[in-house]
């Protein structure tokens, strides 16, 4: 890795280490509630000047065409270009570990809270904001495609919906039909 | 603990195939995971994966982490590893390749494609997520209001989604649902 210098960020950009990687990224999933990429933005252009705003968007821009969480797509590859295995390994790390931990301190009081009735109505509660959080997601995702006129991406993503969503399709059939449409589609269009 | 084993490997099958084809992050493979985890295996309701959702919404991190708080429903501490694992292993690999030959396609067009031909795939898994989280949360009158008043509240003002969360919480203690 060391030797192939050009597969890196440009030379200017710093490298840091693999401890580096893994507080940074611990540090971008501690404070990402919500949306992680806005703080992953943060803290590697602007706090750490590890990247330019450029080269951010370059790097992402990848990690969104590949399968599997984006930001975590990011740890990987931000992760190997600046320390090799050993570097995605600590950038994973560092942006799983510390909420895998959380997660299953809080599964554990969910499991216990089974005889309050009181949290009964707290989960409830919470899990119907989460929905509207998602419906809120998802209709900013509809209303940002659907600026422009009537398009063959639009009914993809009509039919994938009814596919997934209202249909309960297994997820394998769902894209084995969809990513290749949607592909052809745009390729079609930029033609 | 022939049982347990077999509960392993339906979580590491689950969750390394939703890994595998998940496109547009964690929030589009949600119905997939409903459906196996509720739908196909019967490890849980519809309440419980709600409100497990809810949680892993509340904290902090990537979306990913999601599946660690199922498996550990499911199993216990190995089940949530073993699923954050199965979760994360397989993207990750196919990233780690992808990061040895990224210079050459960086500005390729076949990316460039591939990426504008996803984002509708995306809007409808992501759709579906919505709609399967609110099916399975909204159980009567006082949690579709609370799904309504979220969604208007982060739709139409700027205030953190964080925030809407720690209300209903604070309205859930009242004991009004």
């Amino acid at each position: 890795m060391t030797k192939k210098e050009q597969s890196g960020p440009s030379a200017a950009s710093p490298r840091p280490g693999a401890a580096e990687l893994f507080v940074a990224f611990a540090t971008i999933a501690a404070c990402g509630f919500g949306g992680v990429l806005a703080w992953a933005r943060h803290v590697i252009v602007k706090k750490r000047g590890w990247l330019s705003p450029e080269e951010f968007n370059e790097q992402f821009a990848l990690c969104q065409v590949l399968p599997g969480g984006n930001i975590l797509n990011f740890a990987v590859m931000y992760g190997c270009r600046c320390a090799g295995a050993l570097g995605s390994l600590a950038a994973v790390l560092g942006l799983v570990g510390p909420p895998v931990i959380l997660m299953i301190i809080a599964g554990i009081l969910y499991r216990g809270s089974g005889d309050l009735p009181i949290l009964h109505g707290v989960f409830a509660s919470l899990a119907a904001a989460a929905a509207g959080l998602l419906i809120a997601t998802a209709v900013q995702m509809v209303a940002a495609s659907i600026k422009s006129r009537l398009r063959p991406g639009h009914i993809l993503a009509a039919a994938t919906f009814l596919a997934a969503g209202v249909l309960r399709l297994p997820l394998v059939w769902v894209m084995a039909v969809a990513a290749p449409v949607g592909v052809a589609l745009a390729w079609w269009e930029q033609r | 603990m022939k049982d347990d084993g077999g509960i392993y490997v339906a979580l590491i099958a689950t969750f390394a195939m939703c890994s595998v084809i998940a496109v547009g992050g964690a929030n589009s493979t949600v119905p997939e995971m409903h459906r196996q985890v509720v739908d196909v295996h019967a490890w849980m309701g519809d309440r419980t994966f709600s409100e497990l959702y809810a949680i892993a919404q509340a904290a902090p991190g990537p979306n990913v982490v999601f599946t660690s708080l199922l498996g550990h429903y499911v199993a216990g501490v190995p089940g949530a590893l073993v699923a954050i694992v199965a979760m994360c292993a397989p993207s990750c690999t196919i990233a780690y390749c992808a990061a040895r030959l990224v210079d050459r396609f960086r500005e390729a067009r076949w990316r460039i494609v591939i990426q504008a031909g996803l984002v509708p795939v995306t809007i409808g898994l992501v759709a579906s997520s919505a709609l399967v989280v609110a099916r399975a949360a909204d159980h009567g009158i006082a949690t579709v209001l609370i799904t309504a008043a979220s969604f208007a509240l982060c739709y139409w003002t700027r205030i953190p989604p964080l925030l809407a969360l720690v209300l209903a919480a604070a309205l859930g203690l009242t004991g009004v649902v």
